[in-house]
C-alpha cells in the first residue's frame, strides 16, 4: 500500500506552506493584510499535519518517495519586495497551496476506497481550509496584479 | 430652558411599548434672536452623527441664526442633540472658513482664482492619465456629502476615469456594518428601524456607546426605560458606558475578543433550543456549519478568552432567547475591532436564529458613524458599484455602462474595489500619484499617523483637499479647494434606518466657497469626459438634475429611490427607501416576507470567505442556491494580531466623546462644544493608575510600536488593563503638527484591517503607559459620560452654561404634517412648532 507514502508527501508539503507562509509573512510586514493572514494560515497548516497524525499512527508514514522527484517544491526561503515582487510571491504561495490541496484530494481518494471514517473526517476539515486558502491567493492576487503590472515604477 | 451640554438627553418624556414616542421640540437659537425675528425656517436634517434627526434652520438677514427639531420627522419628533444644537450652524459660520482656493507655490500654499486651481488639477489629472493610465488616480471622500455629490463622484470615477481607486472615510466608521449586511442577507439595506426600539421587549447594544454616538436615539431609549414596561438591556462594551450604566446585563470584554463572545451566545440558543426551526428551515442556509462553529464556545471558554463572568453570558443568551421582541444595534466597538464582519455578521446570525426579522421590535441595526455615509456606500463614491450592484456581476456592469452610455470595459470591475487603507499604500509606493480628498481629515482619522503623514507629505503625490477650512490634511496639500457647507447648497442624504432627507440651502456660501457638486461637475467639464455618443460624461447643472439620475440608476435595486421627488421630500419629513410605485410611502422594514436580496442575479455580492477575505465567486454562490434565504456565515475566532507584552502591557482602545464629532472640525468651533471637552485626554483604571503612580491629571506618555501621545490621564471606571483615548484631537488648534505636544489617537493605532469589510482596526493594540510629570489640575476629560472619573465630585462638574442653554416644548402627539416650505416667514406648518401655536396654525 502507497497511502503511507502520500500521507509523508502531504505531511512535507503542509509543512513547506507553512514555512513558506511564515517567510512570506516576515518579509512583507508592510502589507499588514498578508501579513497577519499568512501567520494564520501558516497556523492552519500547522493544525492540518497535526490532524492528521492519529492517521499516521495507523497507516505510518513513508518520507522517501520510491519515486524520483521531478519538479521540486522546496517552499520559500527569501522574499522579494516592490508590488511585482510580492505578486511573484503570493503566486508561488498559490503554487505550493496547490500542491496540498490535490494531495489531500488524493489521500481522500484514498480514504474513500479505504471507507476510512475518521481519515475522511480528517480530510474534510483541512481540504476545504486549503481550497479557501487557494481562493484567498486567488482574490488577493487578482486585486495586486493590475497596479503591479501596470501603474508601479 | 434646559443646558444641553450638562443634561446631553434633555428631559424624559417616558412612553410604554407600542405607543408612540411623544413630541419634544429642541430648538436653540443665536443669543438676542427671538422667535420673532427669524425670517424663515429652512427644511433640513442634522448632519453631526447618523442618526439623522429631521431639523429646520432658522434664517435672518442671509445668515443662519437658529436651529429647532422637526416635531413631525419619525426619526427624532422634534428632538435634537447636543451636537445638532450647537454646531449644525455654528460649525461653519465663521471667520475660519476657507473663502478662496489655494495652491502650492514655492512650497507655501497661496490664495489663487478658481481657474488657476482647477487648471492645476486638470494639468496633473490629464498628464498623469496620459503617463501611467487611471490606476495612478485617487479619490478619497467622507460620511459628509450629499447624494447628489457621491453619485456625481462615482459617475466620474468609475465612468469617466475608470478607477477602482475610490473609498470614503466610510471605510473608517461603516463598512463592516455594509459588509456584515451583504454577507448574511446577499446587500446592504438596514433590516429595521428606530420605531423597533418603541416596540422591543429587550436591547442589545453590541459596541454601541449609543448615548454618546446618537443621543437622539437614546433619548428614546431612556423614555423607554423609564416608561412603564422597561426592556430588558444588554451591553458589550469594556467601559463603563452609560449604556453599561443602564444595562441588566453588562459585559465588559477585553478589546478584540468580541468573536469568542458571540460565539458564546449563538452557542447558548442552540443549547437550549430558542431557535425558531421553522424559520431557520425556510428562510436561512448553512445552519449546520453555524451550529459546529460555535460548539468549542461554553459560557467558561468565553469567560477565560473575554474575561467576563459565565454566567452574564447565560443571563444575556436567556435575554436573547426568551424575550418576545430584540432589538439589537451594532456600532465601532465590533466594526473597529478585530474579526469584525464576523462578529457582526453573528449578531445578524442571532436574530436569523430566532426569525427575529422585520418584524415590530425586532430590528437589526446595523448602525452608521457619519450622517451620510449610507450615501456614499449606495452611489459608488466608495468601493461599491452604485445602487448596489455586484461588481462580479456582468449584467450589473452592463446596465451602468448603458446608464452612463460608456463602454462596460470602463468601468472596474476586474477585481475587488480598492479600499482606502490599500489607497494610501499604493500613494506610500507611488503607484498612485493623484490624491483628491473630500471633506475628510486622514492626517487626524487614519491609523498610524507618523505613516500618513509622511504619506501626504511625499513629493510624488499630487494632493487635492477640498473642505471647510484648514485642516491638518489640507496643510498637505497641492490645491485646496472651500467647499460650501451644510446649509449653504441643497441635496439630499439618508440616514442608519434608510430615511431619506432633504436639505435646502439657507444662505450663501462664504466668499468664494463651491458646493461639492458644482467642484465635481466643473472638473469633469474641464477633463471633458464624455460618454460614447459624444455628449458631455454628466451634463446636470444643479442638484435636482444629479438627484433624478441618481433615481433612475437605483431603480428595480434594494435602495430604490423613484418614488422619493424632491418635492415629495419637502414638506414631508424623511422617507425611507425603498420607495417606488409597489411602496409609494417608503418601506419601514425590511425582510417581513423572509425573502433576502441573495438571488445570484439580484444579489450586491457572491460573498467572502469571513476568515480571509477569499471571494466565494458566482460559480460557487449559484451553487448554494440561495434563492431569496439569508446566510448563516462564520468564522473561527483568532486572538488580536497585537496582544499586551512585557514592554507593552497594556490594551489600547479609542473611541467617541459625547460633544465631538469626527476631527472636531466644526464642534471645536462651537464655544460650549469645545468648553466641554477641550483637549484630548487618556482613561486609565483606578488600580492601573495606581499601580503606575499616577493621579487624576498627571500627563502620561502612552506609547505603541508605532507612536507616543503625551497627555493628561482620566482616572475613570474602564476595564482594568485597558487604556482608553478619544480620537477627535489633532493638531490644527495647536501649532498645526504633533511636534510640540503629540495628542492624536491615532499616533498609536494599528495599520490592520479587517479582512472582509477592510475596516480598519481601532480599538486594538498594545501600549506601554508611565507618568511624566504633575497634572496642573484634573483633566479636561467629560465628568458627564463614560468619561466621568471614578471618584465622583473629585474633577468639576462639566457644564454648558448660557450659550448651551436650549427650549424644549412638549407638544401634543397629532400635528399636522404640513408643509415646511423653504421661503416662507415666521413659524412654519408641520415643523418645529412649540404647542401653543399649534392652534394658530391649524
Amino acid at each position: 500500500m502507497k497511502l503511507p507514502m502520500y500521507l509523508g508527501l502531504l505531511h512535507k508539503a503542509e509543512a513547506t506552506l507553512a514555512r513558506s507562509y511564515r517567510q512570506i509573512a516576515e518579509g512583507h510586514g508592510a502589507e499588514p493584510d498578508i501579513h497577519f493572514l499568512c501567520l494564520t494560515l501558516a497556523k492552519q497548516c500547522d493544525a492540518h499535519q497535526q490532524a492528521l497524525q492519529p492517521v499516521v499512527a495507523r497507516y505510518g508514514e513513508v518520507s522517501e518517495d520510491d519515486e524520483p522527484e521531478r519538479l521540486h517544491a522546496d517552499g520559500l526561503t527569501e522574499t522579494r519586495s516592490g508590488p511585482v515582487g510580492l505578486l511573484r510571491d503570493l503566486q508561488d504561495l498559490y503554487l505550493l497551496a496547490n500542491l496540498v490541496d490535490i494531495t489531500w484530494t488524493m489521500v481522500q481518494q484514498a480514504a474513500q476506497g479505504l471507507r476510512d471514517t475518521e481519515l475522511l473526517d480528517v480530510v474534510g476539515r483541512c481540504e476545504s481550509e486549503a481550497s479557501t486558502q487557494l481562493r484567498w491567493l486567488t482574490t488577493r492576487m487578482k486585486q495586486a496584479a493590475p497596479q503591479a503590472l501596470i501603474a508601479a515604477d | 430652558m434646559v443646558d444641553r451640554i450638562t443634561d446631553i438627553w434633555g428631559t424624559r418624556t417616558p412612553f410604554a411599548r407600542g405607543e408612540s414616542w411623544p413630541v419634544r421640540v429642541d430648538q436653540l437659537l443665536a443669543d438676542g434672536v427671538g422667535e420673532a425675528d427669524v425670517d424663515r425656517w429652512v427644511q433640513s436634517a442634522c448632519v453631526l452623527c447618523s442618526n439623522g434627526c429631521g431639523m429646520d434652520i432658522a434664517v435672518k438677514d442671509g445668515a443662519m441664526v437658529g436651529v429647532r427639531g422637526r416635531a413631525v420627522d419619525a426619526v427624532n419628533q422634534g428632538r435634537l442633540g447636543p451636537k445638532g444644537l450647537l454646531a449644525s450652524w455654528q460649525g461653519v459660520a465663521t471667520k475660519e472658513r476657507l473663502t478662496r482656493p489655494m495652491i502650492r507655490e514655492n512650497g507655501r500654499l497661496v490664495e489663487t482664482d478658481w481657474d488657476t486651481a482647477m487648471e492645476r488639477i486638470v494639468a496633473r489629472s490629464r498628464s498623469l492619465l496620459a503617463d501611467k493610465g487611471p490606476l495612478s488616480h485617487a479619490f478619497y471622500t467622507s460620511g459628509q456629502l450629499f447624494i447628489e455629490e457621491y453619485y456625481a463622484l462615482g459617475v466620474i470615477g468609475k465612468g469617466g476615469i475608470g478607477t477602482p481607486h475610490m473609498d470614503g472615510n466610510t471605510r473608517l466608521c461603516t463598512a463592516t456594518a455594509a459588509a456584515a449586511m451583504k454577507e448574511s442577507f446577499g446587500s446592504d439595506g438596514q433590516p429595521g428601524c428606530y420605531t423597533d426600539i418603541d416596540e422591543c421587549d429587550a436591547l442589545f447594544l453590541y459596541g454601541h456607546n449609543m448615548a454618546e454616538t446618537q443621543t437622539v436615539l437614546w433619548s428614546r431609549v431612556l423614555d423607554r426605560v423609564t416608561g412603564p414596561d422597561r426592556p430588558a438591556v444588554v451591553c458589550v462594551d469594556p467601559r463603563e458606558t452609560e449604556v453599561a450604566r443602564l444595562a441588566d446585563v453588562h459585559l465588559a470584554l477585553k478589546p478584540g475578543t468580541n468573536l469568542a463572545l458571540m460565539h458564546g451566545l449563538v452557542r447558548e440558543l442552540f443549547a437550549h433550543g430558542w431557535n425558531d426551526e421553522d424559520f431557520v428551515a425556510h428562510h436561512t442556509l448553512n445552519v449546520e456549519e453555524l451550529s459546529a462553529a460555535v460548539q468549542p464556545w461554553t459560557p467558561e471558554e468565553v469567560a477565560r478568552t473575554c474575561g467576563v463572568e459565565a454566567d452574564d453570558v447565560r443571563r444575556a443568551a436567556g435575554i436573547f432567547g426568551t424575550s418576545r421582541r430584540v432589538v439589537s444595534t451594532v456600532l465601532q466597538g465590533f466594526y473597529q475591532s478585530s474579526q469584525a464582519t464576523a462578529s457582526s455578521c453573528q449578531v445578524n446570525n442571532l436574530h436569523l436564529l430566532r426569525g427575529m426579522i422585520g418584524r415590530p421590535g425586532c430590528g437589526i441595526l446595523q448602525m452608521n458613524g457619519q450622517p451620510t455615509a449610507q450615501n456614499n456606500r449606495e452611489c459608488g463614491a466608495d468601493g461599491d458599484l452604485p445602487g448596489f450592484r455586484n461588481w462580479e456581476n456582468p449584467d450589473h456592469v452592463n446596465e451602468l455602462a448603458a446608464l452612463w452610455n460608456v463602454d462596460p470595459q470602463v468601468i472596474p470591475h476586474w477585481a475587488p474595489p480598492t479600499h482606502a487603507m490599500q489607497i494610501f499604500r499604493y500613494a506610500e509606493q507611488g503607484s498612485i500619484g493623484f490624491l483628491w480628498i473630500s471633506a475628510t481629515n486622514p492626517a487626524v482619522s487614519m491609523p498610524e499617523l507618523p505613516r500618513i503623514r509622511k504619506i501626504l507629505a511625499s513629493p510624488g503625490l499630487f494632493v487635492v483637499v477640498q473642505d471647510l477650512y484648514m485642516t491638518e490634511t489640507a496643510q498637505y496639500a497641492d490645491v485646496v479647494l472651500p467647499a460650501a457647507g451644510w446649509g449653504e447648497k441643497t441635496g439630499t442624504f439618508t440616514n442608519a434606518s434608510r430615511t431619506v432627507h432633504l436639505s435646502d440651502q439657507a444662505v450663501e456660501p462664504p466668499g468664494e466657497a463651491r458646493s461639492d457638486l458644482d467642484i465635481f461637475l466643473d472638473y469633469s467639464r474641464r477633463m471633458d469626459f464624455r460618454n460614447k455618443g459624444g455628449a458631455p460624461l454628466l451634463d446636470w447643472v444643479g442638484p435636482e438634475d444629479a438627484y433624478r439620475a441618481w433615481q433612475d440608476c437605483s431603480r428595480g435595486r434594494p435602495c430604490d429611490y423613484t418614488g422619493i421627488s424632491y418635492s415629495k421630500l419637502r414638506g414631508g419629513s424623511g422617507i425611507q427607501w425603498p420607495c417606488n410605485e409597489e411602496h409609494p410611502g417608503g418601506t419601514k422594514r425590511l425582510y417581513g416576507d423572509g425573502i433576502f436580496p441573495s438571488n445570484p442575479d439580484y444579489c450586491e455580492t457572491y460573498g467572502h470567505d469571513l476568515l480571509t477575505g477569499a471571494t466565494v465567486g458566482p460559480q460557487a454562490f449559484r451553487a448554494m442556491a440561495p434563492a431569496g434565504r439569508a446566510l448563516f456565515k462564520t468564522a473561527p475566532y483568532s486572538p488580536p494580531h497585537e496582544e499586551p507584552d512585557a514592554d507593552y502591557p497594556f490594551r489600547y482602545t479609542t473611541g467617541r466623546t459625547v460633544y465631538h464629532f469626527h476631527t472636531r472640525t466644526k464642534t471645536a468651533r462651537s464655544k460650549p462644544l469645545n468648553r466641554a471637552a477641550p483637549d484630548a485626554w487618556v482613561e486609565l483604571s483606578v488600580s492601573d493608575a495606581g499601580r503606575l503612580g499616577v493621579a487624576e491629571g498627571d500627563i502620561v506618555s502612552v506609547r505603541s510600536r508605532r507612536g507616543e501621545i503625551v497627555v493628561p490621564a482620566r482616572v475613570g471606571d474602564i476595564r482594568s488593563g485597558t487604556v482608553f483615548a478619544p480620537f477627535h484631537y489633532g493638531y490644527w488648534d495647536e501649532c498645526g503638527s504633533p511636534d510640540g505636544r503629540p495628542r492624536a489617537a491615532n499616533e498609536l493605532t494599528m495599520t490592520d484591517w479587517d479582512p472582509v469589510s477592510k475596516q480598519p482596526v481601532f480599538k486594538s493594540a498594545a501600549v506601554h503607559v508611565e507618568r511624566v510629570a504633575a497634572g496642573a489640575g484634573p483633566s479636561a476629560a467629560p465628568t458627564t459620560t463614560a468619561s466621568r472619573p471614578a471618584s465622583a465630585g473629585s474633577v468639576p462638574v462639566t457644564v454648558g452654561g448660557p450659550e448651551a442653554q436650549a427650549q424644549e416644548t412638549f407638544a401634543p402627539e397629532a400635528l399636522p404634517a404640513g408643509s415646511a416650505g423653504t421661503v416662507s416667514a415666521g413659524p412654519v406648518l408641520g415643523a418645529a412648532v412649540p404647542a401653543t401655536t399649534v392652534g394658530e396654525l391649524s
